[in-house]
């Protein structure tokens, strides 16, 4: 049986590659989510610590919409890419993808540590830590859902 | 698959020091401040938490730290970390953390740090 040329296709060739999986709305299954962003990461080399900011940063986009969205069918759909730029930087990108009542985006404001103290409420943070950690950041919402979209550069 | 987190404490003096082992969520943030509560109401005056066995915190153990942060500020107390990986030294920059609590590399520049003066 012919496979047809001489080696497996890594990056190198074009287009990205993929990995999908789906989550149960569940404790701490965030955490296996975690486990694909290491593999992938150390793939191509990412370095630990990017890698850790790829952890919490799905980490957060996961428990954000295990809390708040609702999700219709009690999962989460993720996708996990590995790209490279025209120029030669590789990429680490996370789909996170709830088919929840969706949300405003652009009306969740900065928290601030100073306003958390002084108020019950310290929680809100997700979004803001989903933006400093990772390089591009995509949040599409409606009624379909809510999609966040977040690449890491190697 | 349990990657709940494992805290540990000692009085050294008037700093309480904890060691936490894994993920800090929600149980995690509620582990560390059923422990660092005792020692404040058994009259420790500082905490030191060194976190160089957590990879991960999420913002709802972030928020449980800040509970316990605010409960220190109350009793004039100090709160310092130690052990933090790259991310979760970012994490708590980003979150200005670093103006209430104090950050240190090792376990012993932050007893010193939090360490009351001695005459």
């Amino acid at each position: 049986m012919s496979h047809g040329g001489s080696a497996p296709p890594g990056l190198a060739s074009s287009g990205p590659r993929e990995v999908s999986m789906s989550i149960p709305v569940a404790p701490e299954m965030e955490i296996v989510a975690t486990a694909q962003v290491s593999a992938l990461g150390e793939y191509i080399a990412l370095g630990r610590d990017k890698i850790d900011e790829v952890k919490l940063a799905l980490v957060e986009a996961c428990i954000n919409a295990f809390e708040h969205a609702g999700c219709r069918d009690e999962q989460l759909h993720l996708t996990f890419r590995l790209g490279r730029e025209p120029a030669g930087r590789e990429w680490l990108e996370v789909e996170v993808l709830d088919r929840g009542r969706g949300f405003d985006h652009a009306s969740v404001g900065a928290p601030s540590l100073e306003n958390n103290l002084a108020s019950h409420r310290k929680r809100g943070w997700g979004l803001q830590i989903i933006k400093s950690l990772m390089d591009e950041v995509e949040i599409s919402s409606g009624e379909w859902g809510t999609r966040i979209l977040m690449r890491k550069y190697k | 698959m349990s990657e709940s987190c494992k805290v540990s404490s000692e009085r050294r003096g008037d700093v309480a020091l904890l060691w936490t082992d894994g993920y800090i969520n929600n149980q995690g943030g509620e582990e560390i401040a059923r422990e660092a509560y005792s020692h404040l109401e058994q009259g420790a005056r500082a905490l030191v938490l060194n976190l160089e066995k957590t990879r991960i915190v999420n913002s709802i153990g972030i928020s449980i730290l800040i509970e316990v942060l605010e409960r220190v500020m109350d009793r004039k107390g100090a709160l310092a970390f130690c052990g933090l990986t790259p991310t979760i030294d970012k994490t708590f920059r980003i979150m200005g953390l670093a103006q209430y609590a104090r950050i240190y590399t090792s376990q012993d520049e932050a007893i010193r740090g939090v360490s009351a003066p001695t005459a």
